[in-house]
């Protein structure tokens, strides 16, 4: 089961230099990922999970963003690369796919010029191969007459299909790592079933690592094989996909869990609320970020943050152990 | 709930006021930064006063003759020195740039009224649209100092002719800013969201669309501002604007052009006042878009 | 007595073979098709009851609700509401309709008016239809702001100061300012954070209970729909594909559609492994529909009939009504 480990982030802190002086908002992320493992990056907006995904592949504005601590890809800190190195690694070694289909393809472009441009900037082939590629690619991506398809305009295909492009397109290198961000939030349910499936198919014949960025987390139970829940900036628990769902730790982790309606939920129940807002990230609370909307808050969760504490099940809270047996290593002396 | 006996206006009265104070120190705040705006408003507002203190800055009028003092250099007497007819150029220019200021004014204010008018209504109802897009596609198609030079000769050269030439010569660049700003605004879900409400045409384009244009507006009308006194100095220039003796920045070029090479003042002074107020109206309506559009600003950075 | 059992009996609102067809023209204003973006929908929404409408994009849930809104006019067909057809209703008549009827839109961020604070957003209808004195105007507001869970003193900002959530909730205090007795709620928790979302409905629900409201719910999240209605009506490419009370739809979903749908919703479970039925295609589009039984495209069970028939809603009992030929 224990794979190598294919890319870890560890304290990633990404920092917006904005005028009104620089905002964090990636604050401290660590986790890892290995080759055929799907680990799901749940929150809410504004938690900062999209910014962690384009910090991977350092797509933000370099002059007004600063990375700090370290993402390893084979030995190598992605964050102190080149920018010539890091494009030989965007869509080559690690691919993204993007939210939403209709704005993130050329429209002036067939989607055949757009997959074989991607082959032929990282790939020494000619153009007629690179053709021939992309029609493979389609194929693999379940697009039907793949060879007709080629030549159309993005504006000829519906919203699932443009989406199975940006996927030919991003698995088109036979890259290591897919990063997903928010692939199905655009699409119908019957649409998102499509999609989900292929990209675990994908990841089955490829052998891939794939990072799955939702705010969903049905799609989470669905298709994950370990979580990450992020507040505010930092992770507040990490824990494979069973154990997150059946014995989740952090407040806000069930305040998530509870408050989504469910097919088979008790209707005439009132939904569970997690009071108040998300806050803005220039203005922070003091001490544990999910203090202000925490029912079990003490004074000692709004006087100083918790760290990630726990080994394969990981939570960021100093009141945990009340939740939690099996784990004595959590176990914290806060004078109660 | 006591607060609910309170009058009205009263209501939160406190926490009103400390809103629009922290709004109005924002704005200001804003201003300061923003060094073009700055700028550009210093010498508006500095060409603003001569116009209007015109008179009181000078110790002669803009007609008086002085044949013996004829084209005389700056001196400490007469600051810009004198024209060819001995009358006091500083005086001559302080009033040229009085009834520039008066024309770009009057012209910004009616294009303001006829061009959010047309572009608004022309957003709203589509029949509306053909009809008005067609008559502001037509006078685009002429040059605007022709068109504003046939209107003049048509109706003989004064200022008032002048500010209807160039209002009518403005109007569709204004109305055509507007009408792309309201009918992004028409199609917001808040004017369908009124519509379901039942709210009448009227109320929905006075009280709803037109806020939500004012931002290109103003800063369209500046640009608006400083392009009428460009042109109002070009006509007055060749002769088809303000006619002589009646000083106008143009018409004191003109006398210039025939002594250009004996007396440099003639021509100098009055372009400098020309370029003054049309850089300190651009750099303001500049500042201005940086200001209130937020999409060019983030665009900026 | 007689008259409680009559006002049980007659449907507040009863929707009939309504018809929204958009002309297709060539640029010579010659037509040349229709995109049938609702066809031949009908239902019957109670007093206090929740009426969702679900479907994935292009289904015509949203074109329905701003049908019976007036936004846009009908095709055909007729909305029979207190003994009157609202689409025949005109001048001073609808504009007593359009108080009794409301609506609360999708995207928080674009249905507020951004130059305007939020006091005068939520005072609009009463001004709009003349009601109340300026000054009770704004107690209503004031009170309104206190039920949707907004602070009074938050009367004076403007949009942009309040986030998602907020502004639906403005939204919400718009529509309940003029008491109606029907609010349409097109996807209103959809833009919303997961948190936030729960909020909003309790609030929806909160506020039905109190001023016994009925709701139309349009929404494409399954799981939202069956928490908050009473019965629901399944949509596909304009159609009306079934319709049932939720615990009858959810025990027996009879439609092909309707069973691929639920089995697409992801559960947050992951022990729970189901069986899925994944849909084959594309939706079509709703210009060119395909003849027949517009779902026989993807469905697994069509037959050749499918192809050429249309199939006629039939009510199988308990109000269970679903339109394939299946069930003939």
């Amino acid at each position: 089961m224990q794979k190598e480990c294919l890319l870890e982030v560890s304290g990633l802190k990404t920092t917006f230099l904005t005028e009104n002086g620089p905002v964090t908002v990636v604050n401290g992320v660590s986790f890892q990922v290995s080759a055929g493992e799907t680990l799901g990056v749940v929150g809410e907006s504004g938690c900062g999970k999209s910014v962690t995904s384009e910090s991977i592949l350092r797509l933000l504005n370099e002059k007004t963003t600063r990375y700090e601590g370290e993402i390893n890809y084979k030995n190598r800190n992605l964050l102190s690369l080149t920018e010539e190195e890091m494009r030989s690694i965007r869509g080559n070694e690690i691919s993204m796919i993007f939210q939403d289909p209709m704005t993130s393809l050329n429209p002036v472009y067939t989607i055949g010029d757009q997959i074989a441009e991607t082959i032929m900037i990282h790939q020494k082939v000619g153009k007629k191969a690179a053709f021939a590629k992309a029609v493979e690619m389609l194929r693999l991506t379940g697009i039907p007459s793949p060879e007709k398809r080629v030549h159309e305009y993005p504006h000829e295909l519906s919203g699932g299909m443009r989406q199975r492009v940006m996927i030919a397109i991003a698995l088109a290198c036979q890259p290591k790592l897919l990063v997903a961000d928010e692939p199905t939030t655009a699409l119908d349910v019957t649409i998102q079933t499509q999609i989900l499936d292929l990209i675990q198919d994908l990841k089955q014949q490829l052998d891939m690592g794939v990072i799955l960025i939702t705010h969903d987390l049905g799609v989470v139970a669905e298709v994950c094989t370990r979580v990450v829940v992020m507040y505010l900036g930092e992770v507040v628990e990490e824990a494979g996909v069973e154990e997150l769902f059946e014995n989740p730790l952090h407040p806000y982790t069930q305040g998530l869990l509870q408050s989504v309606p469910q097919l088979d939920g008790d209707r005439s129940k009132k939904l569970y609320v997690i009071k108040g807002a998300v806050p803005s990230l220039t203005n922070v609370p003091k001490g544990c970020r999910f203090a202000p909307r925490c029912n079990y808050a003490t004074d000692l969760c709004r006087q100083s943050e918790p760290e990630l504490m726990g080994n394969r099940h990981k939570v960021r809270c100093w009141h945990a152990d009340t939740n939690l047996q099996k784990e004595g290593e959590l176990y914290v002396a806060d004078g109660s | 709930m006591d607060a609910k006996t309170v009058l009205e206006g009263t209501y939160f009265s406190d926490s009103r006021k400390e809103l629009q104070k922290e709004r109005r120190s924002l704005l200001i705040r804003r201003f300061l930064s923003n060094r073009m705006l700055l700028t550009g408003s210093v010498i508006t507002v500095l060409l603003g006063i001569i116009a209007l203190l015109a008179p009181f800055l000078t110790s002669y009028t803009p007609l008086e003759m002085q044949m013996v003092k004829r084209l005389q250099a700056p001196s400490l007497e007469h600051w810009f020195g004198t024209d060819n007819f001995g009358r006091d150029l500083f005086s001559r220019v302080v009033h040229g740039t009085r009834v520039s200021m008066a024309v770009g004014i009057s012209v910004a204010f009616i294009t303001m009224i006829t061009g959010t008018v047309i572009g608004l209504y022309s957003a709203y109802y589509k029949f509306l649209d053909h009809i008005l897009m067609r008559i502001c596609d037509g006078l685009m198609a002429f040059p605007g100092i022709l068109l504003a030079i046939a209107l003049t000769a048509a109706l003989g050269s004064n200022m008032i002719n002048v500010i209807i030439a160039l209002s009518i010569i403005s109007t569709p660049t204004i109305a055509r800013v507007v009408r792309s700003a309201a009918i992004v605004v028409k199609e917001q879900v808040y004017i369908e969201a009124l519509r379901a409400q039942g709210a009448s045409a009227s109320r929905i384009i006075w009280y709803h669309m037109a806020p939500n244009t004012v931002s290109p507006l103003i800063i369209q009308i500046t640009f608006v501002f400083a392009v009428s006194v460009l042109i109002e100095a070009a006509l007055s220039f060749l002769g088809a604007g303000i006619a002589p003796p009646n000083p106008s920045l143009g018409n004191i070029l003109y006398d210039g052009k025939v002594v250009i090479f004996s007396a440099w003042w003639m021509t100098v002074f009055p372009g400098l006042f020309i370029l003054l107020s049309v850089l300190g109206l651009n750099l303001f309506g500049d500042g201005l878009r940086d200001m209130l559009d937020p999409h060019t600003n983030k665009a900026k950075k | 007595m007689w008259q409680m059992a009559v006002e049980d009996e007659t449907p507040l609102l009863h929707v009939k073979n309504i018809k929204k067809y958009f002309p297709i023209t060539t640029p010579f204003g010659k037509v040349k098709g229709h995109v049938k973006a609702v066809d031949n929908i009908d239902f019957a929404l109670h007093k206090r009851e929740t009426l969702g409408l679900v479907g994935e994009s292009g289904c015509g849930k949203s074109t329905t609700g701003r049908t019976i809104m007036r936004l846009t006019e009908p095709t055909a067909g007729e909305a029979i509401y207190k003994g009157k057809d609202l689409f025949q209703l005109k001048g001073q008549e609808l504009q007593a309709l359009r108080r009794e009827i409301q609506m609360v839109f999708q995207d928080p961020y674009s249905s507020l008016d951004p130059k305007q604070i939020i006091g005068h957003a939520i005072e609009e209808p009463l001004t709009i239809h003349k009601l109340g004195a300026k000054k009770e105007r704004m107690e209503r507001a004031m009170d309104l702001l206190h039920k949707v869970g907004l602070r009074e003193d938050q009367y004076y900002r403007y949009p942009h100061e309040f986030s998602g959530g907020q502004r639906q909730r403005i939204g919400i205090a718009r529509a309940l300012a003029v008491d109606p007795a029907i609010v349409i709620c097109d996807e209103p928790v959809s833009a919303l954070d997961v948190s936030i979302q729960s909020q909003v409905i309790n609030l929806l629900q909160e506020l039905q209970h109190n001023y016994d409201l009925s709701y139309v719910f349009i929404a494409h999240d399954l799981s939202v729909v069956r928490h908050i209605s009473d019965s629901i009506g399944v949509m596909y490419l304009g159609r009306m594909m079934e319709k049932a009370p939720t615990e009858e739809l959810f025990a027996q979903p009879l439609h092909p559609y309707t069973q691929a749908l639920l089995s697409a919703v992801p559960i947050p479970n992951p022990k729970l492994k189901k069986e899925r039925i994944i849909l084959k295609g594309d939706i079509p589009t709703p210009i060119n529909p395909p003849a027949g039984c517009v779902f026989h495209t993807r469905c697994p069970y069509a037959e050749a009939r499918c192809r050429t028939e249309i199939p006629m809603p039939r009510d199988l009992g308990m109000n269970h009504v679903v339109a394939c030929h299946l069930y003939d």
